[in-house]
């Protein structure tokens, strides 16, 4: 049995302090298969704080059960963490845009590298994401379309709402997920809840996926929950629904809930003429999976996204 | 010259954004010049105001030639360099990686679709760039490589040295990147400085536009000697990188020759003064970025040499 401390990227600040980028690896058993649970990598999103501490506290407490090494990395992004902020605090950068980086390039290239280099080999690995503060999320693995076969069986295994099936776009090839699977290493990118927030609810039901899921892989002997189906959008349209108007989107919807198009899901209100300058509507049929937090919006701001159903219109 | 607003955006609590243009000369669309796209590019907001007040005088000589029009666009997101931030003020996300824009997308991407729509289909596209990491660059231009280049295009500048680079991923969503994929011939300027205004990079870089725009036949223009510029690929530069952390001071300027072995900087520890890192060139060549800012982290790109 080893439970241990690692720093696997490691630089130096200008003034009396290193940045590191740490993991805790849990292991036990003959096994060599590897689970890597990642997150942290935006510093607005803390879901995978919570979950990260739910699983490293409950393996540790139960590790007979396990065969096989879970590495649990809490904090790609540490300074962001700890300031609050969504990039690397020092260059604005969204350091989910720096993949593969590189051993030769700049500070956070070389850190980005390291990181690639360390998680590469595992039999699968969970990139765990919260939204951002805008937006909620259902509990949800995102895929592109490459990528969906190899993906899919292994998202079904998450306990997770739903499965998104996106097209690839190239500037998505600079993310960790992106790197790891052309790797040959399987990444599911989860995004769940709020940013700057805990949703215990969220973080329980992928903490029953993740058991699941190394009980799958052949790691875990001990108790697990029964999983439920996501519903996989292939197949289906995603509705997106963006404020027109500026003002305070106030939702009359609820975040999971079945609307028909044209239904009424919010107002954006104006509270200097006390006006109503936006009636916002369903742009189509389905369930709400996405759904505006922060209140303040502008032309354009993401309000809501809507799963159509399936061909011939019932929901699963 | 007209002045019209090409793109508004309302805001909940602040006057409604209106993105200005600067139209001289009638007919065929023959250039357009972008400057801040983001909330620190003073200097490339500066650069155009200067280019409004040259092709003015050029308006009144009768200097722009018949049946061209150029389009200067100064400054983007004056909402983020009101409030002293970078990128967009609400989401802090980049309107220079929202290109080519969606008008039914997110705000950013509606405003780069509400620029795009402007500028798009001018033969010539010249932005005004910075660089990320607070530093001062040698004047000079740079194109991507979209297979859309002709990179000979870049000596018509007169800037000592063209630059071309290689698309990354993230490349692909920058306005210089989708000029060229619909077909507009983009470079990029890089007048040294950012946040702060530099007279001499400025006059240097308004020369350069004028001199393109001269010899492509759109205006004419009497500029300074031009240097003749020298056609570099990225890859084949070198970037020297700081070794250790600290206190950082440059002893070179950019601009300066140097030999392989030189010290270019030293880095000293910020509490006892003592040096804890030569910075040495690697290379001979001519340096053509320098790091600007007091403190540095290990593994920052301090120099860059053209080789």
């Amino acid at each position: 049995m080893i439970t241990m401390i690692e720093t696997i990227a490691t630089a130096s600040l200008a003034v009396n302090e290193n940045l590191n980028i740490q993991k805790q690896r849990i292991a036990n058993g003959k096994s060599r298969k590897r689970l890597s649970l990642v997150t942290g990598t935006h510093g607005d999103e803390l879901e995978g704080q919570y979950l990260a501490y739910m699983i490293g506290s409950y393996l540790n407490e139960n590790i007979g059960h396990l065969d096989g090494i879970v590495d649990i990395y809490p904090a790609l992004n540490p300074m962001g963490i700890d300031s609050i902020t969504r990039g690397v605090p020092m260059f604005d950068l969204d350091m989910n845009r720096v993949f593969p980086g590189s051993k030769d390039g700049t500070m956070i290239e070389m850190i980005c590298a390291s990181i690639v280099d360390d998680i590469a080999g595992s039999d699968v690995c969970v990139d765990i994401h919260s939204s951002n503060i805008f937006l909620k999320e259902i509990p949800q693995i995102r895929m592109s379309v490459p990528t969906a076969p190899a993906l899919l069986p292994y998202a079904k295994m998450m306990n997770v709402d739903f499965v998104w099936i996106h097209e690839s776009a190239t500037v998505l090839e600079s993310t960790l997920a992106h790197t790891l699977n052309t790797r040959g290493t399987k990444t599911l990118v989860v995004e769940m809840g709020v940013g700057m927030r805990i949703t215990k609810e969220y973080c329980r039901q992928l903490f029953d996926g993740i058991l699941n899921l190394m009980k799958e892989l052949g790691m875990w002997s001990g108790e697990t929950a029964t999983v439920r189906e996501p519903i996989v959008s292939e197949g289906r349209e995603v509705g997106f629904v963006n404020s027109d108007a500026a003002g305070i989107f106030v939702p009359c919807a609820d975040f999971g809930d079945t609307v028909n198009e044209g239904d009424h899901i919010g107002d954006v209100v104006d509270p200097l003429t006390s006006n109503v300058v936006e009636k916002v509507e369903a742009v189509c049929s389905g369930m709400i999976f996405t759904l505006r937090e922060y209140p303040v919006v502008y032309g354009g701001s993401l309000l809501a996204r809507i799963l159509q159903p399936s061909e011939g219109g019932a929901e699963e | 010259m007209k002045r019209k607003v090409l793109f508004s955006m309302k805001s909940p609590y602040r006057e409604q954004l209106d993105v200005i243009g600067f139209r001289f000369g009638h007919g065929k669309k023959s250039a357009a010049i972008v400057g801040a796209m983001r909330g620190n590019e003073v200097q490339q907001m500066y650069v155009c105001s200067r280019m409004v007040q040259e092709l003015k005088k050029l308006e009144a000589k009768g200097r722009i030639a018949e049946d061209c029009e150029i389009m200067v666009i100064p400054c983007v997101n004056y909402y983020s360099m009101n409030i002293g931030k970078r990128f967009w003020a609400m989401d802090n996300t980049d309107i220079n990686r929202m290109f080519p824009g969606y008008d039914q997308g997110e705000t950013t991407q509606r405003i780069a679709d509400g620029l795009f729509s402007k500028i798009q289909g001018y033969e010539y596209g010249i932005q005004l760039a910075s660089f990320y990491q607070p530093g001062n660059f040698l004047p000079h231009v740079k194109m991507m490589d979209t297979g859309f280049t002709n990179s000979d295009l870049m000596k018509d500048f007169g800037l000592e040295y063209g630059i071309i680079r290689k698309p990354r991923p993230y490349d692909t969503t920058t306005l210089n990147y989708n000029w060229q994929i619909w077909e507009t011939k983009a470079f990029s300027v890089y007048a040294n400085a950012t946040d702060v205004i530099d007279e001499n990079a400025a006059d240097e870089a308004v020369y350069a536009i004028l001199r393109f725009l001269d010899k492509q036949g759109i205006i004419t223009a009497n500029t300074p000697p031009a240097y003749v510029t020298k056609l570099i690929d990225e890859s084949k530069t070198k970037q020297i990188r700081s070794e250790a952390a600290g206190v950082f001071k440059s002893l070179i300027s950019i601009g300066k020759r140097v030999e392989r072995g030189n010290v270019l900087g030293i880095i000293s520890d910020p509490f006892d003064g003592e040096v804890v890192s030569e910075i040495r060139s690697m290379v001979s060549g001519t340096i053509y970025f320098e790091y600007c800012t007091p403190l540095i982290n290990s593994n920052t790109v301090c120099f860059k040499i053209i080789k």
